[in-house]
């Protein structure tokens, strides 16, 4: 079997790396790692400011003030991601990545920021924290991987910590959710109501709704997807050690 | 691939050589000149040889739940499927033949597909129209709706659908008797959502007919509708033209005496072509979302298969004609 080219994937959740040789040429290359090296930076600069302000305040309530910017500007920005995929410098499926980006993005702008009232909920420091640590680490994972030289702490923590992080990060989002559903439905936020001339209507209550359901199916699979992954990635570990 | 032989049904591959005089019974076997074909199966992961045979069986003999529809037989384990036509004499192969046997999963034929996935909508359209109970408040159960355009789009709707159905069972001639069974359950689900959720909107008790441009957007609504009712119905009446009953010939079309084909000369699916502009007219009509989406997620996917076919037809004919596009004069 011929050793997958560790150095070219970043795919979200799978590191199943493709068989083929050409990868991203010098200049895309380059590009990436200036990419994962900021973003790297970004979510550091979030997990700093998540420190500092509990040291400052004391306590855990209402942390998401002092990083709601970073946090909003380096998960956009992740929207990037997707066109990395569609333009084929990276190896990934543009739906997965697509997927992946969107639920975030969905939830920093359409959930935490659009109902004020959640915004000092625990849940959101709950979903905040496990994004943080499993970004730092994504793309650090994917900075080292593409200057082949990745350290193995990295890739085991890559491809252990999301064991806690991923039901963690899902919690607190879908308590978020929980938490919005009562001042989505009293103000009919982003709902459109019958008649009206282009005869549709959207209940945006329904649809959180239905959101929360759907995690019910994608979270396990994705979850074991990541353990495949896990067993796959950590059993070769001798081979690459040195590369 | 018949070959009266066997076609050993494991998940593994099958290899099947056949001997001259058993390819099948009824030809007249040639001349005294006897030339004899050897089988051997492989698996198709593991290549290990099952077995070697000098002599061909029938496969369902062994494997009754193998069908022949289910079974791709092919010279490359990851190549394309050889054809019910194919002549083993004319394959090229030695006088050690090796096949390889993909099985290709439960399946069930084009016409059932398309007769469940149409029907559903035809009838689902029909409940809402009906206000049938339990999807619009109690109090407008069995109500009609006071707006003469939505008579109108139940009758369009209708008659799209039921055009489909019978254009199935008579017109259409199917390259391949069958089809995957798990199609059926994501082609019913698009069909028939998409049916239910229009209809929902365009029977509404609060539907509001087109305010844009009102009765005038309605009737030349209406007539774009028909004109692409008529020209798809045109257009699958020539392709069934194209092609002899019972068999699987394909050919370039062109147009015919009927001025609907006329833009065969323009463009490679005109069927597709007519099938979209149905729907923009039916969107133009009920001047509702929902339709709209459902026309657009529809010219997605007939452009996707269009490009398919058109790039198909530039392979297998040289001679095809510069200035088709797949599905829109000039532009796509």
């Amino acid at each position: 079997m011929s050793a997958p080219a560790i150095g070219t994937t970043k795919t979200a959740h799978s590191d199943v790396a493709p068989k083929k040789k050409r990868g991203p040429g010098a200049l895309a290359t380059a590009y990436l790692v200036i990419y994962n090296v900021v973003m790297t930076a970004g979510w550091l600069v979030i997990a700093v400011g998540l420190v500092r302000a509990y040291l400052v305040r004391g306590s855990y309530h209402g942390l998401y003030f002092s990083i709601e910017k970073p946090l909003k500007f380096f998960q956009t920005g992740a929207l990037l991601e997707i066109l990395h995929c569609a333009v084929g410098i990276v190896p990934s499926s543009v739906v997965l990545t697509g997927f992946q980006v969107l639920s975030r993005v969905f939830l920093t702008w359409a959930v935490t920021h659009s109902v004020r009232e959640v915004q000092s909920e625990d849940s959101v420091l709950l979903f905040v924290s496990a994004w943080t640590i499993t970004e730092i680490i994504r793309y650090s994972f994917y900075t080292f991987s593409l200057l082949n030289h990745l350290p193995y702490l990295i890739k085991w923590a890559r491809y252990t910590f999301f064991l806690v992080l991923y039901p963690m990060g899902v919690t607190g989002e879908l308590l978020t959710i929980y938490a919005a559903l009562p001042y989505v439905q009293k103000t009919g936020l982003y709902s459109v109501t019958l008649p009206n001339k282009y005869n549709f209507s959207f209940d945006y209550y329904t649809f959180l709704i239905l959101t929360m359901v759907s995690y019910i199916p994608l979270f396990p699979q994705l979850y074991f997807h990541m353990m495949r992954q896990r067993k796959k990635v950590l059993a070769h570990v001798e081979e690459y050690k040195t590369e | 691939m018949k070959l009266n032989g066997a076609f050993w049904p494991s998940s593994k591959t099958l290899c099947l050589a056949q001997t001259h005089h058993l390819s099948s019974p009824r030809e007249h076997t040639l001349s005294q000149a006897v030339v004899f074909f050897e089988v051997e199966i492989l698996d198709a992961k593991t290549k290990d040889k099952l077995c070697f045979l000098d002599k061909v069986r029938p496969l369902h003999k062994y494997y009754p739940q193998w069908y022949a529809a289910r079974q791709s037989i092919r010279l490359d384990p990851k190549g394309k499927s050889l054809k019910d036509e194919d002549v083993l004499q004319h394959l090229p192969v030695g006088t050690t033949a090796t096949f390889y046997f993909r099985d290709l999963g439960a399946q069930i034929s084009w016409v059932t597909v398309f007769l469940t996935e149409y029907g559903g909508p035809l009838l689902l359209y029909l409940m809402f129209y009906f206000r049938v109970p339990f999807i619009y408040a109690p109090k407008y159960d069995f109500t009609t709706s006071k707006h003469w355009v939505v008579h109108l789009a139940c009758m369009c709707h209708s008659f799209h659908y039921l055009k489909r159905l019978l254009e199935t069972l008579f017109v259409h001639r199917f390259s391949h008797g069958t089809m995957p069974l798990r199609n059926i359950f994501k082609n019913c689900t698009y069909y028939w959502g998409f049916a239910a959720w229009m209809a929902y909107y365009i029977n509404h008790p609060l539907y509001t007919p087109p305010t844009i441009y009102g009765e005038q957007q309605v009737r030349i609504a209406l007539i774009i509708f028909l004109f692409c009712q008529v020209g798809n119905f045109s257009i699958h009446i020539a392709l069934r033209n194209l092609r002899p009953p019972g068999s699987k010939t394909r050919k370039i079309p062109y147009p015919t005496k009927n001025p609907f084909t006329w833009i065969f000369l323009l463009v490679s699916c005109p069927n597709y072509t007519y099938e979209l502009g149905s729907w923009f007219g039916f969107t133009l009509m009920t001047q509702c979302l929902p339709v709209a989406f459902f026309t657009a997620v529809g010219f997605i996917q007939m452009t996707v298969w269009a490009k398919g076919k058109h790039r198909s037809y530039l392979k297998e004919f040289r001679d095809y004609p510069p200035l088709r596009s797949p599905i829109l004069p000039f532009v796509l």
